[in-house]
C-alpha cells in the first residue's frame, strides 16, 4: 500500500492538471466561437464564387485553360491541411492516416505522390514519408487570404509544370462541435461544374443576356486561381473550427478523467489513512494489553 | 434618381450593401461606372480604387483582385480585400510600398517568380491604398 503523503501529493498533482484541462477547455471554446464567425462570414463569399463559377463553367470545355486540363495522372500531390498544435484528441491522427491510405493507394496504382502540408501536424506526421514536397507552418492560428493564396500559387505552378496531374485536397471538416471528419476533395484539375439537364440550356440564356468583359475565357483565367484560393482558405477555416472543437472535446474528456481519477486516489488515501489510524490504534491497545501484564 | 444596389463582399464578409446613385469600378480592361438598369455584366476587377455616389457624397474605396456582377439591378464586388479611404493607414500604406519596392529590386535579381508576383501585388495594393486614402481626403 503507497505511503499516505504519496497519494495525496498524486491528488494534487491530479487537481492541477485538471485546472489546466479546464482552462484549455474554456480558451478553446472561446476560439471556437471566433472561428466559426469566420466560417459564418466567409459563407456570402464562397457561396457567391460558386454560383458564378457554375454559371460561366456550364458550357465550357477547359481544354485550353491550363488549370481545368485533364491529363493521364502520373503524379499526384496532396495537400494535407492539420493544426499546427496538439492535444486535441484523435484529429489530426485521423487526417494523417486518411493521408497515408491515400498515399498507399495512389502507389499501388503506380502513380507518383508527393505531398504539400499546411500546419505544424502533417508536417510532422508526414516528413517520415520523405515526399514533402514544400510544407507551410505556424500560420493556422492567424490565417489570412494572402496565406492561402501562397499555398494555391505553390500548387498550380506544380499542376502546370507537369510535376503533378492531379491535386488532392485532405482536411478536417467541421460537421458539429462534436463531430469533425477527415474530407478528401479534388482540386485540380477544376472540373466545370455540371449541372441538370437543362443546365446548358440555361446557361446559353445567360450567357446571351450577359456582357462579359474581357471575354468568359480571359475571366476563367482570372477567376480559376482565385477558385482555388477559395477552396484552399476555405479548408484551413474549417480546420481551424474542427481543431478548436476537437481540442474542446478532449479536455472535457481529460477534465472528466481527472475527476474519475481524483476520486479513485481519494478513496485509496481515506483508506490508507484508515489503515493507519487502525494501526496506531492496535498498537495503542497492544500497548496497554502488555503493560496490564 | 433611380439607384441601384452596391453590395461589396470579401472573404472575412460584406464590407458594404446599400442603394447607391453611381459605381465606378477598376475593371481590367479599363474603369468602368454602373448607373441603375445596367445590362446584365461580368467583369473582373484590379486592384485600385471603387467609388459610388449616394446622395451627392462620394465615398472610396480600395478593393484587390476579384470580379463583379450586375444583374437585376444589383451589383456584387467579390473582392479579396476591400477598405474605406478614410479608415486607410496611409503611413503603413507608404511603408509596405518602400518594402514592396525593395523586395521587388531583390526578387528581380533572384528570378524568383512567386516572390516578385507577390512582391508586385503588394506593391500594387500598397499604391491603391495611398491613391484611395488621398481621394478621400478631398
Amino acid at each position: 500500500m503507497p505511503g499516505l503523503k504519496d497519494v495525496k501529493d498524486k491528488i494534487d498533482g491530479v487537481a492541477k492538471t485538471s485546472q489546466i484541462t479546464k482552462a484549455m477547455n474554456m480558451v478553446a471554446s472561446a476560439k471556437l466561437r471566433g472561428a466559426q464567425e469566420k466560417m459564418e462570414s466567409f459563407r456570402p463569399y464562397s457561396e457567391k464564387f460558386s454560383e458564378t463559377m457554375g454559371d460561366l463553367s456550364g458550357g465550357m470545355d477547359g481544354g485550353n485553360l491550363p488549370l481545368m486540363e485533364v491529363r493521364e495522372v502520373k503524379a499526384v500531390e496532396i495537400v494535407v491541411v492539420t493544426s499546427d498544435r496538439g492535444l486535441c484528441g484523435s484529429f489530426n491522427a485521423h487526417i494523417l492516416s486518411k493521408a497515408r491510405n491515400l498515399m498507399q493507394q495512389y502507389e499501388s496504382e503506380g502513380k507518383k505522390v508527393s505531398f504539400v502540408t499546411v500546419g505544424n501536424k502533417a508536417h510532422q506526421g508526414l516528413k517520415r514519408t520523405g515526399k514533402i514536397r514544400a510544407s507551410f507552418k505556424d500560420i493556422m492560428g492567424t490565417f489570412q487570404m494572402f496565406n492561402a493564396r501562397e499555398i494555391s500559387m505553390g500548387i498550380s505552378e506544380g499542376f502546370i509544370n507537369g510535376d503533378s496531374d492531379q491535386v488532392d485536397l485532405i482536411y478536417g471538416k467541421f460537421h458539429s462541435v462534436a463531430v469533425q471528419k477527415p474530407e478528401v476533395e479534388e482540386l485540380l484539375p477544376i472540373k466545370p461544374v455540371e449541372g441538370e439537364e437543362d443546365a446548358a440550356e440555361k446557361k446559353n440564356e445567360v450567357s446571351g443576356a450577359y456582357i462579359y468583359e474581357p471575354d468568359p475565357e480571359e475571366i476563367m483565367e482570372v477567376l480559376l486561381p482565385l477558385y482555388l484560393n477559395v477552396q484552399v482558405y476555405h479548408a484551413m477555416i474549417e480546420v481551424g473550427a474542427s481543431e478548436h472543437a476537437a481540442r474542446m472535446t478532449a479536455m472535457d474528456n481529460a477534465t472528466n478523467a481527472c475527476k474519475d481519477i481524483i476520486a479513485e486516489l481519494t478513496q485509496l488515501y481515506n483508506k490508507a489513512r484508515q489503515a493507519a489510524i487502525t494501526g496506531e490504534l492496535m498498537d495503542i491497545v497492544g500497548g496497554a494489553e502488555a503493560l496490564k501484564g | 434618381m433611380a439607384q441601384i444596389h452596391l453590395e461589396v463582399v470579401t472573404p472575412s464578409g460584406p464590407v458594404i450593401s446599400d442603394d447607391v446613385d453611381i459605381v465606378t469600378a477598376p475593371g481590367v480592361g479599363g474603369e468602368f461606372g454602373v448607373l441603375a438598369n445596367h445590362a446584365p455584366f461580368l467583369s473582373t476587377i484590379k486592384t485600385g480604387t471603387l467609388n459610388f455616389k449616394k446622395d451627392n457624397q462620394t465615398k472610396y474605396l480600395m478593393v484587390s483582385g476579384g470580379f463583379s456582377e450586375v444583374s437585376n439591378n444589383k451589383i456584387t464586388f467579390l473582392v479579396e480585400s476591400a477598405e474605406y479611404g478614410h479608415a486607410i493607414d496611409v503611413d503603413r500604406a507608404m511603408r509596405a510600398r518602400e518594402r514592396a519596392e525593395k523586395r521587388l529590386a531583390q526578387a528581380e535579381s533572384q528570378t524568383e517568380k512567386i516572390n516578385r508576383i507577390r512582391a508586385e501585388a503588394a506593391l500594387q495594393r500598397s499604391i491603391a491604398r495611398i491613391r484611395t486614402a488621398e481621394l478621400a481626403k478631398q
